[in-house]
């Protein structure tokens, strides 16, 4: 059939909102409040180094935590009777649909020093903890807003995952410990991938959990960019800054997905 | 080994909706501060709808999901019926540029559509051009590609020669697509405008970036919290939503098992009957 | 025979990754002809049957139907039908409606849709498998399911795309005939395309054998068989040996060093040529009255008749005989005149028909090959 112009629109639409704009970060990456090309913005980005490593550190860390909570969720609800795999998938997503804002908002309650827990605490005659403002929070804040992302196609694969594998496993002597390490663990590496990618991108780039769950003075690479945009107003440097955040990005997912194999063409779209 | 993932499944769900159940406690409150609970209390539900200014927010995100969501399934349809159709280098460049928005932070999106919209304002000589349309137009962009990747796996699956069988038969081609294609490729279409609709509903970071004051979606506002005191209404809403999305599930749970049950009693029947054929 | 129907000229298809599929095919087919295309995988039969079916367009070459020029006419406009390789079926509808959809595009009022689906049911006896899912049919089932949504259209041209290829053996034999009843029936054109040579032998008027994008032959199944026109239609159509000789006159090979009357005729003097030989035309007799004489190496059984290897002066032949001959004996054979036939040389000579390593599993290997082109 010849219906390749079906896709003009859209390839269309693509340009003008995506390549173009990002054709623009560049040019204001390169450019000064006037107009003349610069290289200071790129110059600067020393300065916020630090920064960037830190929240590539603390969402590693997260993506980290996710893959180690959502693994054995994720396993589990695969071997759910199927007719209610569907529902505990469906409470995994739900989350998602609420507001994120909201949900941070909450653990700011749970977590404050005169919040639920630190409450809790003294009611019992223990001493409160300083559970917020810290980097600690924060992971908590990316693990508990990402760690559906990881679920998902952890999920996804797990579920597709051919049982007779597993009993040819069996059959060749495997213990159960060794059917995991030997087909399971090798096999869900594609969901692992796209779950680490799924979280890592998002929580590296947040702006919003850190202003409320982290320390004032430790900001994230994200809020950099906020800052830019929106109070100190310097469009050119926080072009440079996005620049680089959407480097380190794009060189993560490259390296994952060569790692795994995956081509990207069927990545993340698996409801 | 069978217990320990049941216990920690369980908690990783009671961990996911701990902070959805104390805002939805909250909704009840008398008081706004979340940790602290001052009494019952209905009137924070009386307040939402006597005063609609979030009603109002809610209605806006509700009607740029919806028209942005359909805008990206019309499109993305098309666009992945095309591209289905491409080959080789072709298609693998169309696949990366449809991956870019799914890949790149948010905060990177927002950030280089507002530039995008600041420079055409420039041009055009409109003073605030962020707003309604620009709003809309980020959001079909990144709900696109949630339609294309959910509609391309129906399209491989999907056998070829069914869409010739219809052209043979006699369907020009759009009707070929219409009784035919579409029937076969409707779960992901359907998937794809969901997906696209919720993440358009509680989209804030690219939202964020390209909307200005005159139109403001209710995430955005939200995000206002940081800067003013929080209505303790917003609790309210959220319990409404979130019960809504529950129900939701909850019969398209029913809606599938019934479904699933029909289906695996037709291939019992088909199974039987394959040994006499 | 009745009159020309659709010609194709100068076909040439070039894939966009420049593969060339077809090579300028010269064919035409006649009005209520049973033709098939058979040719092993690859060799540009399903390419044809899709341009003739409209939904590829050459790259050079014309499509005429009925003296009309159709290159361009797209599918829908074709009175043209097709069964496909897997059925294609619509698992949205049922057996009725999968049946009833194209009258209904046509927009033929519902009595007059009922009456011919419910007519077209009977000829496939699918009575009463009305409001079955088509996804809960078997094979067969589906098959006629198919040939019963492209035949109610009542088209000109019926396209068969390797229509039995998913049944089993018992199947295939049964929809052979039903196939053959329908067509004379009804009489339609069918343009069917095989990889199969005995399903081609028995059901076509004509056959056109096709390998590497070309026409290696195209005569009546009896002509492809006596009279192949080179090493490969004889090796693709039955078992043979084909050996190298020289045409000393018409009507005389030498080969093995020996002169053979023969039927042939026509040739250069002198002019070096394949020479094919049927194993089930060889006669088999006591090793000293025989015009050549070998060591029979395998036998196997199998069924009707067994297939032997015999070993002349190091060139293995294949024989089929219903005689028992023990591995180690000494045989003679005769070669009578019209058991001989002469080819000319072609790019093909060489390649086929010696049975130097022969294995049992031969057969089944050939047969297993896939039909995607």
């Amino acid at each position: 059939m010849k219906s390749r112009w079906l896709s003009g629109p859209y390839i269309l639409w693509m340009a003008l909102f995506t390549l173009i704009p990002l054709g623009i970060v560049v040019y204001f990456a390169f450019t000064d409040g006037a107009g003349g090309f610069t290289l200071a913005n790129l110059a600067r980005l020393g300065d916020y180094l630090p920064i960037l490593l830190r929240s590539a550190w603390m969402s590693l860390v997260a993506s980290a935590v996710c893959l180690l909570i959502g693994y054995p969720v994720a396993y589990r609800i695969a071997h759910a009777k199927p007719s209610r795999q569907k529902f505990y998938y469906l409470l995994v997503m739900l989350p998602m649909c609420m507001s994120f804002l909201l949900r941070t908002l909450a653990w700011v309650a749970l977590l404050e020093d005169t919040g639920i827990l630190n409450n809790l605490l003294r009611a019992i005659g223990l001493t409160p903890l300083p559970l917020i403002r810290n980097s600690g929070a924060v992971i908590l804040g990316m693990v508990y807003n990402y760690l559906p992302y990881m679920i998902m196609p952890l999920y996804t694969v797990l579920v597709k995952l051919d049982p007779r594998l597993i009993e040819a496993a069996q059959d060749l002597g495997c213990t159960p410990r060794q059917v995991f390490t030997k087909v399971t663990l090798p096999l869900s590496v594609p969901g692992i991938v796209s779950g680490l990618t799924m979280v890592f991108v998002p929580a590296v780039s947040t702006f919003y959990i850190t202003q409320k769950l982290g320390s004032p003075g430790s900001v994230l690479i994200g809020d950099v960019i906020e800052s830019q945009f929106k109070a100190a107003y310097n469009p050119n440097l926080g072009a440079a800054i996005s620049l680089v955040l959407m480097a380190l990005v794009f060189l993560c997912v490259g390296l994952m997905n060569r790692f795994s194999g995956s081509d990207g063409e069927e990545g993340v779209a698996t409801l | 080994m069978r217990r320990f993932t049941k216990i920690f499944t369980v908690l990783v769900f009671i961990f996911l909706y701990i902070p959805m159940i104390l805002l939805v406690v909250s909704s009840f409150n008398r008081g706004s501060d979340m940790a602290v609970w001052q009494g019952f209390t209905f009137s924070q539900y009386g307040e939402l709808f006597r005063d609609d200014s979030l009603l109002r927010l809610l209605g806006n995100s509700v009607l740029v999901a919806v028209l942005s969501s359909l805008a990206a399934t019309v499109l993305g349809t098309a666009a992945a019926l095309g591209i289905h159709n491409m080959r080789g280098r072709m298609r693998r460049l169309v696949m990366q540029v449809t991956n870019i928005p799914m890949t790149n932070p948010e905060i990177v999106t927002g950030v280089s559509l507002a530039l995008l919209f600041a420079f055409v304002g420039t041009v055009l000589k409109i003073h605030s051009i962020l707003g309604f349309w620009t709003l809309l137009i980020a959001h079909i962009t990144f709900n696109l590609p949630y339609v294309i990747l959910s509609v391309m796996p129906k399209l491989s699956q999907m056998d070829p020669d069914l869409a010739e069988a219809a052209l043979d038969l006699g369907c020009t081609p759009f009707q070929a697509f219409t009784k035919v294609v579409l029937h076969e490729i409707l779960p992901g279409v359907v998937s794809g405008a969901l997906m696209a609709f919720t993440m358009s509903l509680d989209d804030f970071v690219i939202s964020y970036f390209v909307t200005g004051s005159t139109f403001v979606t209710l995430p955005v506002e939200i995000y206002n919290y940081t800067k003013k005191p929080i209505q303790p209404k917003i609790y309210a809403l959220f319990t409404l939503m979130f019960a809504v999305i529950l129900l939701l599930m909850v019969v398209m749970n029913l809606l599938q098992a019934r479904d699933s049950k029909a289906r695996r009693a037709r291939t019992r029947l088909n199974q039987r009957r394959e040994p006499s054929p | 025979m009745a009159k020309e129907l659709i010609r194709l000229s100068g076909l040439t298809m070039t894939f966009e990754d420049g593969e060339t599929v077809l090579n300028g095919i010269n064919l035409y087919i006649n009005d209520q002809e049973f033709l098939t295309l058979l040719g092993p995988s690859g060799c540009g039969k399903t390419t044809t049957l899709r341009i003739i079916g409209g939904f590829l367009t050459p790259t050079a070459g014309d499509v005429l139907f009925d003296g009309q020029r159709i290159n361009d006419v797209p599918p829908h406009r074709r009175k043209i039908n097709t069964v496909f390789q897997r059925y294609a079926l619509f698992p949205h509808l049922d057996v009725y409606d999968n049946v009833a959809f194209g009258l209904r595009l046509a927009k033929l009022d519902e009595n007059e849709v009922d009456r011919r689906v419910t007519e077209m049911l009977e000829i496939v006896s699918l009575r009463g498998f009305e409001n079955r899912k088509v996804t809960a049919l078997s094979g067969g089932q589906q098959q006629r399911v198919a040939i019963a949504r492209a035949l109610v259209n009542r088209p000109k041209v019926l396209l068969l795309d390797e229509p039995l290829g998913a049944l089993d053996l018992r199947l295939r034999k049964d929809m052979q005939n039903e196939l053959k009843r329908i067509q004379q029936a009804m009489g339609i054109t069918f343009i069917y395309v095989t990889h199969d040579q005995e399903e081609a032998l028995s059901m076509s008027d004509t056959i056109v054998v096709m390998d590497k994008g070309n026409i290696q032959q195209i005569g009546t199944p009896q002509d492809i068989y006596n009279e192949p026109k080179n090493a490969f239609v004889a090796d693709f159509i039955g078992e043979s040996n084909i050996l190298d000789g020289i045409m000393r006159a018409d009507r005389l090979v030498e080969f093995f060093g020996r002169q053979f009357a023969c039927v042939d005729a026509g040739f250069a003097p002198n002019e070096p040529v394949d020479v094919v030989i049927r194993p089930e035309d060889i006669d088999i007799v006591p090793a000293d009255q025989g015009h050549l004489c070998g060591t029979v190496t395998s036998v196997t059984f199998k069924g009707v008749h067994y297939d032997v290897i015999v070993d002349f002066k190091g060139f293995k032949w294949l024989i089929q005989t219903t005689d028992f001959q023990p591995v180690g004996s000494r045989i003679g054979i005769c070669l009578n005149p019209e058991d001989i036939h002469v080819m000319h040389k072609s790019e093909y000579s060489g390649q086929f028909g010696d049975y130097s390593s022969y294995s049992a599993e031969y057969d089944e290997i050939a047969e297993g090959g896939d039909d995607e082109e």
